[in-house]
């Protein structure tokens, strides 16, 4: 089985973890809630995986994510860098990938030869984020799957100006007491998250493709509103949440 | 005040020295303590020994100063030469603040400038010192209450509004040097309008100290800060040889003594004898890390509270910082000193500093570091107390890698207060960014 090899993502919300062949393709692949100690969680959906697959015990991990230093990989790379190779591996061009996770949201411009040419991350703020987006659509008491049904139906957009998580919560609950239709505020607060992100992006050069990982990738409502905030077609990654598990995978083969 | 006098006088010649040599001496009975075998640095520099013995003589002396020697509290880019030559003992709070913020104390001491009113949107050095005079408190022992306070704006506009606390708070005189920034060049009425402050400053120095400058010995202290800035940057430009024989870390605590002790023979005694070291190092091919793989550039002041942290962590990874745009401020200022004419020489000097002009020059500078260090990278620290070093930095980091092909890193963090700083996130940017050197 040699160049097979296991990718596990520790990230703040979800842990995922896959196998890949040789060629790269996934053979088994795994997203479950994140638990606190991620150790113990990795050795248990490590070996779960392993017996899936039939992967034998010396088949090199890496590992990216915050846990990244804490699973005992062969080898530990950032999000970033993963993000990027996973990207790359799944596209061959290069471009720019927005990554948008559960707590933590990046702009990565990834170069011809698939290396990070340059990123950018949120800053000490989980505005922006998967996070924002899920305390946004409790306040809203709204289900993930309600949401596309709803958006289409708003008349228009009402806008959520703030940038910060907490004070849009407020924000949120405001304009719910002065009778603003749900839809509509839903369709505001996807709009308020891509333009926040698509600030992390800058200006993108005419031509340059536009990619898209992450959880948050998984609703087409708010691929959508990245791709009006940025102004150019967005392309979502094949199973986006599984991207980092992939880049790490690739990188110890 | 002759008893206060005879009591600094011990101090500087009999008492400090003699507790330098005792330190010493208990130093050398333990002998020397050896690096961890899996240290990712070179050996240590011997001279470190030597420059905590300088400053902790500095701020020994400057316990027993008040009273007995007129005492200045100066901003780091002041002409310190006039006053030095005066006989002034003088406090540096910018050294100070980050001789605490190495210590982690700042938020303690922000905390108590904070209850009374100072926002914490402000400078964190100012923070740090304002919080510390509240409090009566600082980890060099004590300091010295100023008679005068001296403030230059070259280095940001905050001095002058925090000078004006201390100022307020003691009940001292405040002299104010007021640089125009520089677009461009200087203009001449510029200089002039900067010397005309500088002879004020004089007559008030003079009025305080109760003497009159003598012109000789402002010469002398004219030509020992020259002589000063030009063996720094002999120290610093060492680096440009492979590997380079410390690190950038390293620079960031050997610049107390051309900060708080420029002009002065003992700081010029103190780089020559670095200087001989790293010279010895570089002949042996000895370098501040064990692998050099990597050469960084550096912008804006170091995050004093995460230095040992960091330094760990780039060296792991075989990067080293070879050099730095503010530890090369000071070596930059010799450029322009002319110690046969002090006045017009310090309102050359300290006008011409970095954060004192413009874009265009900081990119010039940069560009040339970066040339003559053979930087593969740069990291820009965007310093979230330091508005007038971190504006500009996108605008920098673009043009860097367009023009010399310099890939950087905008790294968000503070100087002195950890709170503003998130080390996980910060970790995460530094190795994705050595990632892409692999």
């Amino acid at each position: 089985m040699s160049g097979v090899a296991i990718g596990v993502d520790a990230g703040s919300t979800t842990w995922k973890g896959v196998v890949i062949d040789s060629a790269g393709e996934i053979l088994g692949s795994v997203v479950v809630a994140a638990e606190p100690l991620v150790e113990q969680q990795t050795n248990r959906e490590v070996a779960k995986l392993r017996e899936a697959t039939q992967t034998p015990g010396d088949t090199p991990v890496g590992a990216t994510g915050y846990g990244r230093k804490r699973v005992g990989a062969d080898r530990a790379i950032t999000e970033i860098t993963c993000h990027a190779r996973g990207a790359f591996h799944r596209t061959g061009r290069a471009g720019v990938l927005v990554d948008m996770g559960g707590q933590d949201s990046k702009v990565i411009r990834i170069g011809p030869d698939g290396m990070v040419a340059d990123f950018a991350m949120n800053d000490k703020c989980a505005a922006g984020t998967g996070r924002f987006l899920e305390v946004l659509l409790g306040r809203l008491k709204v289900a993930w799957d309600q949401v596309p049904g709803l958006v289409d139906s708003a008349e228009s957009a009402v806008s959520v100006s703030s940038t910060c998580t907490v004070f849009a919560e407020s924000e949120v609950i405001s304009l719910m007491a002065e009778g603003e239709p749900v839809e509509g505020i839903l369709k505001g607060v996807h709009q308020s998250l891509a333009s926040r992100v698509a600030a992390l992006a800058g200006t993108i050069p005419t031509g340059t493709a536009v990619f898209m990982s992450g959880g948050v990738a998984l609703g087409q409502v708010m691929v959508d509103a990245m791709s009006a905030a940025l102004g150019r077609e967005v392309t979502v990654l094949p199973e986006p949440q599984l991207v980092g598990a992939l880049g790490a995978a690739l990188s110890v083969r | 005040m002759i008893t206060r006098r005879l009591h600094y006088e011990m101090i500087k010649h009999v008492g400090g020295p003699f507790l330098m040599e005792l330190q010493g001496l208990s130093k050398r009975l333990r002998g020397r303590r050896e690096p961890r075998p899996d240290s990712p640095f070179g050996p240590p520099l011997e001279s470190v020994g030597k420059l905590k013995d300088l400053m902790t003589r500095h701020y020994l002396e400057g316990r027993y100063a008040d009273g007995a020697v007129p005492v200045a509290w100066v901003t780091s880019g002041f002409p310190v030469e006039l006053l030095r030559a005066l006989g002034f003992h003088s406090v540096y709070p910018e050294n100070h603040a980050a001789l605490c913020g190495v210590q982690r104390l700042t938020p303690e001491y922000s905390d108590a400038a904070e209850k009374v009113g100072y926002s914490r949107s402000l400078c964190s050095y100012a923070r740090t010192d304002i919080g510390g005079v509240l409090l009566d408190k600082t980890p060099a022992g004590r300091l010295p209450r100023p008679d005068l306070l001296a403030c230059c704006t070259n280095i940001c506009q905050t001095v002058l509004y925090w000078y004006r606390c201390l100022a307020e708070h003691f009940g001292v005189p405040l002299v104010l040097i007021d640089t125009p920034f520089v677009y461009g060049d200087s203009a001449g009425h510029h200089q002039q309008y900067v010397k005309d402050q500088l002879e004020e400053l004089m007559a008030v120095a003079e009025r305080i100290s109760g003497r009159r400058v003598d012109p000789a010995r402002l010469l002398e202290v004219a030509r020992l800060a020259y002589e000063g800035t030009l063996l720094w940057g002999e120290c610093l430009a060492e680096s440009t040889h492979r590997p380079a024989p410390w690190t950038g870390f390293d620079g960031f605590f050997h610049i107390a003594p051309i900060v708080a002790l420029r002009g002065g023979a003992e700081c010029n005694a103190y780089y020559r004898h670095l200087v001989d070291e790293l010279r010895y190092r570089v002949g042996r091919g000895i370098g501040g890390i064990k692998e050099e793989r990597y050469r960084l550039l550096w912008d804006n002041l170091p995050i004093w509270f995460n230095v040992r942290d960091m330094s760990t962590l780039l060296a792991e990874n075989r990067f080293n910082i070879v050099v730095t745009t503010y530890t090369n401020a000071w070596a930059e200022a010799g450029k322009r000193m002319n110690p046969s004419d002090p006045i017009n020489s310090a309102a050359q000097s300290y006008t011409y500093v970095i954060l004192n002009e413009d874009l265009d020059r900081r990119l010039e500078l940069m560009s040339r570091l970066a040339a003559e260090y053979q930087v593969d990278g740069a990291l820009l620290h965007s310093d979230r107390s330091c508005k007038p070093y971190s504006i500009g930095q996108v605008d920098l980091r673009d043009k860097l890698a367009d023009l010399a092909g310099v890939k950087s890193l905008l790294l968000e963090a503070d100087h002195n207060d950890q709170r503003a700083y998130s080390t996980e996130q910060g970790n995460t940017r530094l190795q994705a960014f050595m990632e892409g050197f692999a």
